[in-house]
């Protein structure tokens, strides 16, 4: 059973804010669709790979060479922030 | 009533264009008349690009006037989903989050419409990050569903499947993840086709799931099914999951023949959870086919319970890890708050997604952390690669399978709005097929009481030949494809798309204006 806690911890991993009451309705909702997954595991996987994609390519190599790039300003200019050409943020350290 | 030009399919109006008997100009105006008329009720677009539209169809009436050969798709209006990057015209995933984002590339897609000389008219409404099947998750508005304006135009790809179905476009490009193209395309009666996994390019198709989107054509009938999916395949060396060799020439498929072909129809796709009257459509369908020279016969895919589950952990897991790019630094929205980078990125994560995509994305973060992944993930890839088999099997005996795509027609707005599993159960015949990559394909297969109903065809991977033969030659027995709903004008909200669900106006209270 998901507890309140580990709604807590898993919003920090994925980096949001919840309010209290979003805390409660995933509890329950996560809860309920973590329920329903667990008819997973009626199936013995223990002889089956897994499938992370379908098509048969393993690595995928191409000619490396120069080609067009966006120029910078067209990059940053959809930043939030910016200053001579660099994205700009609040403090890290 | 004489058909107007914005009801034509593309390859009437091609013919109208070559032989000069109406302009480009006129087919954008018509559909932009169009417009004033139904979008203050369908409000299938969030952003409308009249100017863009006009200069594309005028370039294309010059080069009509001066005899140019023009490429199959010139002049011809279409409607993009809004997570289809379109350079200089704004792609917000009707997310808050990219409320601001104007993309300074076209994703391949488009780069290959604009070299047909494709008229775009605007991009379309969806469920936010293509989370959901009812538009109802769009941070902006919901669309409506033509022909029933108190109901959804299902989902992701709403806004599309409308703008089709309602003249405010001809042809549309949409995104299936788990039944995204299929199942608003059988809500609003027209076809729906999700491509095999890699035939399309995914280059600048804001990411959900990335094993398991793939862009993909709705439209009217089948002819222009092929010629949109002629203009938007192939390799492309941008995208690394794109499937290498050549495509030939999809309208040679056109065959009114289905002799020979052999067609099953899955059993679970007809048990627990289908309404009656879709089932009686579906074999009535299958009747058409057998009557016409198909084998149909009886076939099982033993694991089809299992296909959502699987899906809710494994999309949700990869979205989670898509989605961890929005923070608030290179594009997109940024919450102002005081503090540091971390304090900042979960502002602006948790005040930019709406309530359905921060559920996927918790989710798929549970499904993968420390002591789950395991149990979840892990488990979902092992059983994704049983259902994968289920279709090989199959596959061995049949050429095609037959299914409803959806469990019922359109539903109303609101109703499974409290429910998530509710909500993620109308997807229920869809996601098998984007889990084990294959074409399929939704196409009008009857109505009921007034609303259209979508059946379903399923192929063998890069059989997308197949499965434009079965329907073209479905839709030269059948009219169901050709009935448009009878909007009446009555207008709903005031037109020009975009209003934000926020009542004052603001797509973030408290922030002021933006």
């Amino acid at each position: 059973m998901l507890t309140k806690a580990e709604v807590e911890h898993v919003a920090l991993l994925a980096r949001l804010d919840l309010s209290d009451e979003e805390k409660e309705r995933y509890t329950t909702q996560l809860a309920k669709i973590l329920e329903y997954a667990k008819i997973l595991d009626e199936l013995d996987t223990a002889d089956v790979s897994p499938t992370a994609h379908v098509l048969p390519l393993q690595n995928v190599f191409r000619p490396d060479r120069v080609g067009p790039h966006l120029p910078a300003e067209d990059v940053v200019g959809n930043s939030p922030d910016e200053e001579d050409g660099f994205f700009k943020v609040p403090r890290i350290f | 009533m004489p058909l107007k030009l914005y009801d034509l399919t593309a390859h009437e109006l091609r013919e109208l264009l070559t032989r000069r008997e109406v302009s480009a100009t006129e087919v954008c105006r018509a559909v932009f008349e169009r417009l004033a008329e139904v979008e203050g009720t369908v409000q299938a677009y969030i952003t409308l690009d009249r100017a863009g539209a006009l200069a594309r169809a005028e370039e294309v009436d010059r080069d009509l006037r001066a005899g140019r050969d023009l490429p199959l798709l010139a002049g011809i209006p279409f409607a993009i989903k809004d997570n289809i990057c379109t350079r200089g015209l704004a792609t917000t995933c009707a997310s808050r989050m990219l409320h601001n984002f104007v993309p300074p590339y076209d994703a391949t897609v488009i780069e290959k419409l604009n070299a047909q000389r494709a008229v775009i008219i605007g991009k379309t409404n969806m469920d936010e990050f293509a989370m959901g099947s009812s538009t109802e998750h769009s941070a902006y508005f919901t669309t409506r569903n033509p022909w029933a304006p108190d109901r959804v135009p299902g989902g992701s790809s709403g806004g599309s499947a409308a703008a089709v179905a309602a003249g405010t476009a001809v042809c549309a490009l949409g995104s299936d993840t788990g039944g995204s193209i299929r199942q608003p395309a059988a809500f609003c009666g027209v076809v729906g086709m999700k491509p095999t996994y890699g035939l399309v390019s995914r280059y600048g198709l804001v990411a959900f799931a990335s094993s398991l989107d793939q862009i993909g054509p709705l439209t009217r009938d089948f002819t222009d099914c092929a010629l949109v999916l002629n203009a938007i395949c192939g390799p492309d060396e941008r995208d690394s999951t794109s499937a290498p060799g050549g495509t030939g020439d999809y309208t040679a498929f056109l065959l009114d023949d289905v002799r020979g072909l052999r067609l099953g129809l899955p059993r679970e796709y007809l048990g627990d959870g289908l309404d009656e009257g879709v089932r009686r459509i579906v074999l009535e369908a299958a009747a058409v086919f057998a009557q016409r020279g198909a084998h149909v016969e009886e076939v099982t895919l033993p694991h089809t319970e299992y296909a959502l589950p699987t899906y809710y952990l494994i999309a949700p897991a990869e979205a989670s890890s898509n989605l961890a790019r929005y923070d608030g630094v290179r594009y997109g929205y940024r919450a102002p708050v005081t503090g540091d980078a971390v304090d900042m990125f979960k502002a602006t994560r948790s005040r930019g997604f709406g309530a359905e995509v921060k559920r996927r994305v918790m989710l798929g973060t549970y499904a993968l952390s420390a002591g789950y992944y395991d149990a979840y993930y892990l488990k979902a890839l092992k059983v994704r690669t049983l259902i994968r088999r289920d279709f090989e099997q199959a596959f061995e005996k049949f050429d095609l399978l037959l299914a409803p795509t959806t469990p019922e027609p359109a539903f109303r707005i609101g109703d499974k709005t409290e429910d998530p599993i509710k909500m993620y159960l109308s997807d229920m015949f869809t996601l098998a097929v984007n889990l084990a990559g294959l074409p399929a394909v939704s196409l009008p297969g009857g109505f009921l009481d007034g609303l259209p109903v979508g059946i379903q065809l399923i192929g063998k991977p890069f059989a997308e030949g197949t499965l434009l033969r079965a329907g073209y030659a479905f839709q030269q027995t059948t009219d169901h494809h050709r009935r448009q709903p009878a909007l009446t004008g009555e207008i709903l909200h005031a037109a020009g798309g975009g209003s934000p669900k926020d009542e004052n106006g603001s797509l973030f209270p408290g922030e002021g204006r933006r």
